[in-house]
């Protein structure tokens, strides 16, 4: 209780903070809009190409789109920041984040909430909405759940994601954009349906570090189709199952990674 | 209150050795401390650059986890028990800011309230008091990226003592600051320590802060500790002497040799002499020097702290 009150109270001062300079963080709303709208459009130029691609229809491909992206812009606002804290080893600025009595990672999450990213998460949503729309879904009640849970498991799996790639800057404090390949790159693997990905990509990427669940197999739940790749209709609903496993390892992580922490001189 | 067993903090070190090869090379920064700290005491912590002062202070709040030894304040271990400790201490990095940049001091203020968890009414009782100790009044507005330095460093001090911290940390809280705020800085502190609720440790290269504020002087250099005690002790450990200058009402005679005294200098055509004092009282010498040639004026100066911390500094074999 009296934490939360804590975090509401570093919200505001983000908040606050941030309305500060007016002007420039609407620009940054709609600029950021913008980068997700590319997202979108790039697979739909792609289909201006070809009617079908890996099997799949264009309303079929914007639901796969939809899911990643509404999961990843809320991956991105809420805990993408954490990137930042190769800034933070570097210049030792960390030291007044640990000596406050809160965990140290909500606090940086927190202390620089990118609110500017707000528009991303709700362009995201719509075009899932979109997409559910669009495409001819028989609802179960198994689907209702399937379509409230996949976006937040999304989230949590890309966050956690986030998070063990930035927490190498304890190790490596030049770990520059090496997470990036996993966090970026695998919103961009989610993107499209795993079948246009040659096998052993697939293999690494979709089943080893678990991107086809996240987006991919729900969307076929939801579609009710059967996996061309041959996976059981119930490969759908295990996004969770692979998030969790994903948010454990990232806290591990954070957690061997903050008592490598060294700081800076004086 | 604070307790350290044969504390180490190593850094390791790759050192670039030819073209794509590195060379590791382990580097203690701290190397082996033992320290207690008793309730309400003052302790300055002392050293040359890279001496360990502030990895220890690191290690005594819980950013830095020990490579080996132990480490208890206020009965908690730093780092496993970082968020609990944080309730029970204030730390001020002199070169860090616990602020919000772009907000007001009342507001950050209001933060740390929440932050910490303090009741309304204490937190309301020691802004009170920090405000008029510390001349807040003025500045409480601005935001604090455009407060002076004296001004920000006077808020971080009240930001760390809002929530009533049991030991007060203070790494270089003078560093950078004009002697106005230098002095109502030591001002607050001194008064802080005097009412013997707060244990305070600070670290600091300003050796006024030191006399001014701290009973008790630890000397680090190459991570170890090579002096705990007093400042008086300090002295008389490295043989640091009162010293004896005087106007003489006749020249001093060649060969003149004064007891309990040594001369160390001669100058004005032999009319003004320096004496290092070899014993606590100058009345023998003083005497003697009377009888012999006469004194105009004469003083009795206190050994220089900052010569003895230099020659500490420099000699690389302490004893």
């Amino acid at each position: 209780m009296g934490e939360l009150r804590a975090y509401r109270a570093l919200f505001g001062a983000q908040a606050r903070s941030v309305l500060m300079y007016r002007t420039s963080f609407l620009v940054e709303l709609l600029g950021n809009m913008g980068a997700t709208v590319f997202d979108v459009l790039t697979v739909l130029v792609l289909f201006r190409a070809a009617p079908q691609v890996g099997g799949f229809t264009l309303a079929e491909a914007v639901l796969t789109v939809g899911l990643s992206s509404a999961g990843f812009a809320l991956a991105d606002m809420l805990v993408g920041n954490v990137d930042r804290l190769k800034v933070y080893v570097r210049a030792g600025t960390l030291d007044a984040v640990l000596v406050r009595p809160l965990p140290a990672l909500p606090q940086l999450l927190l202390m620089d909430l990118p609110l500017r990213k707000a528009l991303r998460v709700v362009f995201g949503f719509v075009v899932l909405g979109g997409a559910l729309a669009i495409n001819d879904i028989d609802w179960t009640p198994a689907r209702i759940a399937l379509v409230a849970v996949t976006p937040l498991a999304a989230a949590a799996f890309f966050g956690s994601i986030f998070v063990i790639s930035a927490t190498m800057a304890f190790w490596w404090v030049d770990s520059g954009e090496i997470g990036a390949a996993f966090t970026y790159g695998g919103r961009d693997f989610t993107s499209y349906p795993i079948t246009v990905y040659g096998p052993w990509f697939r293999g690494l990427f979709a089943y080893t570090l678990g991107f086809a669940f996240v987006a991919y197999q729900p969307a076929l739940a939801l579609l009710g189709r059967t996996d061309p790749l041959g996976l059981p209709a119930l490969a759908g609903y295990l996004s969770p199952l692979v998030a969790l496993p994903a948010v454990i390892i990232a806290a591990g992580v954070w957690r061997t990674g903050i008592r490598h922490y060294r700081s800076t001189g004086s | 209150m604070i307790k350290m067993q044969d504390l180490k903090k190593d850094f390791t070190v790759r050192v670039k050795a030819g073209r794509l090869r590195r060379t590791k090379r382990v580097v203690p920064a701290v190397d082996g401390i033992s320290l207690h700290i008793d309730r309400g005491e003052m302790v300055g912590y002392i050293g040359p650059n890279g001496a360990g002062k502030s990895t220890t202070l690191k290690m005594l709040t819980g950013v830095l986890m020990p490579s080996s030894g132990e480490v208890s304040v206020c009965g908690l271990a730093p780092v496993p028990q970082r968020t609990r400790l944080a309730l029970r201490i204030g730390v001020v990095f002199g070169q860090r800011s616990q602020l919000w940049w772009d907000l007001p001091l009342r507001e950050s203020f209001g933060m740390l309230r929440h932050i910490y968890r303090v009741p309304a009414d204490e937190h309301a009782a020691r802004l009170r008091r920090c405000r008029s100790l510390l001349d807040l009044d003025e500045f409480l507005d601005t935001p604090v990226r455009q407060l002076s330095l004296g001004q920000r460093m006077r808020g971080e001090l009240t930001a760390a003592l809002l929530h009533g911290p049991e030991v007060l940390f203070l790494d270089e809280p003078t560093i950078g600051l004009d002697v106005v705020s230098k002095q109502a800085v030591r001002a607050f502190l001194a008064d802080l320590g005097a009412s013997g609720d707060v244990t305070l440790v600070l670290t600091t290269h300003d050796l006024a802060d030191i006399e001014r504020l701290c009973e008790r002087l630890v000397v680090i250099d190459h991570g170890r500790v090579v002096h705990d005690g007093t400042i008086e002790a300090l002295h008389a450990r490295y043989g640091s002497r009162r010293s004896l200058v005087a106007d003489l009402e006749r020249p001093l005679p060649e060969g003149f040799s004064l007891p309990g005294a040594i001369l160390t200098a001669v100058e004005a055509g032999r009319h003004r002499a320096t004496f290092a004092l070899e014993s606590a009282s100058a009345g023998a010498a003083v005497a003697a020097l009377v009888s012999a040639v006469g004194v105009r004026d004469l003083s009795v100066l206190e050994p220089d702290i900052e010569d003895v911390v230099a020659r500490l500094y420099t000699s690389t074999d302490v004893p």
